[in-house]
């Protein structure tokens, strides 16, 4: 059986299509065979960040309509093997998903894959509920500012009451939080919510921070999911973050603004 | 006799109307055996109340089914039950001089109803306190309790006292009939006695609160600023006034 993890947040532009592309692409690359969905019919996003958008053929919506089947719509990627993408439809809306229609690609997807990585959108319509109905694990991404703190844990009571495992009443949903965009530097001088802060406020287990970095902006632009640029740091956190999944003890980083040597306090940031 | 009889002797007695309520036996069948049973497991149920206790009998269901009874018997049967049968009501023409010859006036059926409904609650005196209780502390037990963060969005209602082991997040709404006490953070709104219970109290281990209420008088985060965060409060009503109190 394949543990299905749902990318979300409530708020929008927080970096969930990120993360999702990211844990997706790290546990492929750990030999997890891994599918990637994504749920945001009708702004669809994930195949441009994972650089596949040029090969969509079929969708998300097409093979709950069957129009077609489940391994015409997967798109293999090119620099991973383990790896598929099942992207949304861009001509359609929310409403052409069905509990029905997700639940049985999800379940068909559990027979080979190992993990299906569901991708979000924001909001906390048809789309969210969907993508988040049938998760085992969630994936809350909050960036450390208040009004995305705080529809992180409206979808947190969401994950609690309105999923399936609430619904059927068995083991809850495992919650993780991922705090992206952090700035250490900015924390510091009060603009920016601290780690402390927001787990104070969301009381979440930590699975890691990602820092906000121009290496993010890039990978998009350049369909590259961002744990590949394992010499930057949001990479390198995306990695901690998959590794900490999967059981590995790594200690957290980024949360300390870096020591900056007097080279680089002579000619500034990198 | 007429109007015209002399008034100069001093009355001595004088005739009034007036209405009892009377235990009624509605017969229902013939059996002898099975009225007998029945009367004596009525009669140990409220052994007091039934002793020497005036009674009608009533035949009207009897007779609708065309029922034979001997009068006599029955008359003896109650008798023996200690009741002192007063009269029958709805008695067919046998039944009628039967009685009358025993003695036992016959009432019209007017008002039937009413002595019907009288019997119903003659014969439950006794037992209503053991139907009563059991009600009371089933309202009293519906108490709740949450383990879980109470997430920004999710409302919960507690019939009885609400105690939540964790935080109430900003955007949550917790509401009780009787007292809430939050052992995390309160940073939703809190509302205790929404039922109107003055009484009501809420006790919370650290107040950063939206909005608290007690028996619909609220108190809004603006006026709650002055208080310490992450000190143990209890709040209460005073005369329509919500007081705040550190233990």
């Amino acid at each position: 059986m394949a543990r299905i993890i749902v990318v979300t947040s409530g708020k929008g532009g927080v970096g969930k299509t990120t993360t999702s592309a990211a844990i997706a692409m790290g546990l492929a690359k750990r030999g997890h065979k891994t599918a990637v969905i994504d749920f945001d019919v009708g702004l669809r996003n994930l195949d441009l960040i994972m650089g596949c958008e040029r090969r969509v053929v079929y969708d998300l919506v097409n093979v709950i309509n069957n129009e077609a089947t489940l391994n015409q719509a997967l798109i293999k990627d090119k620099r991973c093997e383990q790896l598929y993408i099942l992207p949304a439809s861009q001509t359609r809306d929310k409403d052409a998903l069905t509990t029905e229609g997700v639940g049985k690609i999800l379940e068909e997807l559990s027979k080979d894959f190992k993990y299906i990585v569901c991708d979000s959108p924001a909001g906390i319509e048809r789309g969210a509920t969907l993508a988040m109905y049938f998760a085992d694990d969630a994936f809350v991404v909050t960036n450390p500012e208040v009004s995305s703190v705080r529809d992180s844990d409206r979808m947190l009571g969401i994950l609690a009451s309105k999923s399936r495992r609430a619904e059927k009443g068995e083991e809850p949903i495992k919650e993780y939080l991922l705090l992206t965009r952090y700035a250490p530097d900015r924390v510091k001088l009060g603009e920016m919510l601290s780690v402390d802060d927001v787990q104070e406020i969301l009381s979440l287990h930590l699975l890691g921070v990602i820092p906000e970095s121009k290496s993010v902006l890039n990978a998009s632009n350049s369909g590259t999911p961002v744990i590949l640029d394992e010499q930057s740091d949001a990479g390198q956190a995306y990695a901690d973050i998959v590794a900490r999944y999967l059981g590995e003890n790594r200690p957290h980083r980024f949360i300390e603004e870096e020591k900056k040597g007097l080279f680089s306090k002579l000619f500034g940031s990198k | 006799m007429s109007t015209g009889a002399p008034i100069t002797q001093k009355t001595a007695l004088e005739f009034k109307s007036t209405s009892l309520t009377v235990p009624v036996l509605l017969l229902a069948g013939n059996d002898m055996i099975l009225i007998d049973q029945q009367l004596q497991e009525k009669v140990a149920q409220a052994p007091e109340f039934f002793k020497n206790s005036p009674l009608l009998i009533d035949l009207q269901k009897l007779n609708t089914q065309n029922l034979e009874l001997d009068f006599a018997e029955i008359v003896a049967l109650v008798r023996k039950h200690g009741f002192m049968p007063i009269g029958i009501r709805g008695g067919n023409q046998k039944q009628t001089d039967d009685a009358l010859a025993m003695n036992l006036p016959h009432y019209s059926l007017h008002g039937a109803n009413a002595p019907l409904t009288a019997n119903k609650p003659a014969a439950k005196t006794l037992p209503p306190p053991v139907v009563d209780e059991p009600k009371q502390q089933s309202q009293i037990v519906e108490n709740k309790l949450v383990t879980q963060p109470v997430r920004s969005g999710q409302r919960v209602y507690a019939k009885g006292d609400l105690i939540v082991t964790a935080t109430v997040s900003a955007g949550a709404e917790i509401m009780a009939e009787g007292n809430i006490h939050i052992y995390g953070s309160l940073r939703g709104r809190a509302l205790a006695g929404v039922l109107g219970d003055a009484s009501a109290r809420i006790f919370c281990s650290d107040l950063q609160a939206e909005l608290i209420s007690i028996a619909g008088i609220y108190q809004l985060s603006e006026d709650l600023s002055k208080y310490p965060a992450h000190k143990p409060l209890q709040i209460s009503l005073d005369n329509q006034t919500l007081i705040i109190k550190e233990f």
